[in-house]
């Protein structure tokens, strides 16, 4: 579907610079202590911080499952609706786990 | 060059088997010369088609020594093997009818269902299009406009043969064809039916298709266009 296919390349743009981002954040956060203690102190309530990596989260969750469709319909016999609603599921998933790491990590 | 060329022939349908022939080698035969051979000399029941044996009508195609080929403008020199063997076998992708010919209609309804043919409108214009040559959307269709359907490119794509409802890049290239028709006025039901599920998005550039074309055709680069076309139709 076109949508689909549209989403996935939006997300494609925003990850390939979300994920740049996100590299340099690895080394940037580990300076000046590499406790978990110390890197959470540094992080806590940064809310530019948090709203890019709530951004990430969301493309994640558009674009795996769709890639995750389009191998499951290529390479099983898997399709239709029950594979959709199980991606879907799988979205969310994505969305519950990634918004609680951002909240922990960038939370108050 | 030896005197005696081997040939292994396919015969059957989906089940069969290979049959083997000697055909006198010559200079400048080609692969359907041999076919041909094979037929009016060794074995009158070998199902095999052609028409025009000049590279237009499209018919004769069959994958050679596991390549798709247009047999009657592949001379054998260019594709026998270090053994001096052929290895002929039907177009892949498609159902076999029996030996080398093979059932086209899913090749052509796909064509319909890409709706690769004009769409004039409900009513004919006033006057004549004017087209000029030099303008981007003549030159994307001049590119493609030359397919003769032989079914090379079908045959060669990983996605038909993993996915039988792919429409395939001969029926996409046609579509794009039209799409750069000034004069079509069936678009929208163009771009819907090339960006369901099966159309031009589940094209993984592979590029077979670019590869093998006999008419020096470019359907990955259609297809990338449908694919533009799409976005920007979506996004209005």
């Amino acid at each position: 579907m076109a949508i689909l296919f549209i989403a996935q390349r939006v997300t494609a743009f925003v990850l390939a610079a979300a994920v740049a981002v996100h590299l340099g954040t690895i080394l940037y956060a580990v300076r000046g202590g590499l406790m978990a203690a110390e890197i959470l102190a540094r992080t806590h309530g940064n809310m530019q911080f948090a709203l890019f990596y709530a951004v990430f989260v969301i493309a994640v969750a558009i674009h795996a499952p769709i890639g995750l469709r389009n191998i499951f319909r290529e390479w099983t016999q898997w399709g239709g609706r029950p594979l959709d609603a199980v991606l879907a599921a799988f979205s969310l998933l994505l969305v519950f786990l990634g918004m609680r790491a951002v909240f922990a990590v960038y939370g108050v | 060059m030896r005197e005696v060329l081997g040939v292994d022939v396919w015969r059957g349908t989906e089940q069969g088997a290979f049959q083997a022939f000697a055909i006198p080698r010559r200079q400048h035969q080609t692969v359907l010369d041999v076919v041909t051979e094979i037929q009016r000399e060794h074995d009158a029941t070998l199902s095999y088609r052609f028409a025009c044996r000049v590279g237009m009508c499209g018919s004769c195609a069959m994958v050679v020594n596991g390549r798709p080929r247009w047999t009657c403008r592949t001379r054998v020199n260019e594709v026998v093997s270090d053994d001096e063997r052929l290895r002929l076998e039907p177009l892949r992708n498609f159902a076999v009818v029996k030996d080398l010919a093979v059932e086209m209609t899913q090749f052509f309804d796909k064509w319909e269902a890409a709706h690769g043919y004009f769409e004039p409108g409900p009513q004919p214009e006033k006057d004549f299009a004017v087209v000029p040559p030099d303008t981007k959307k003549r030159q994307f269709a001049n590119a493609g406009i030359e397919c003769i359907g032989c079914g090379v490119c079908y045959s060669a794509c990983d996605v038909v043969s993993w996915d039988r409802g792919y429409l395939g890049p001969a029926a996409l290239n046609r579509a794009w064809t039209l799409v750069n028709d000034i004069r079509d006025r069936g678009q929208r039901e163009r771009l819907d039916a090339v960006s369901d599920n099966n159309g031009c998005q589940a094209c993984h550039t592979h590029m077979s298709c670019t590869r093998f074309c006999p008419k020096g055709i470019e359907p990955t680069y259609a297809i990338a266009g449908l694919k533009r076309a799409m976005f920007r139709w979506s996004a209005g």
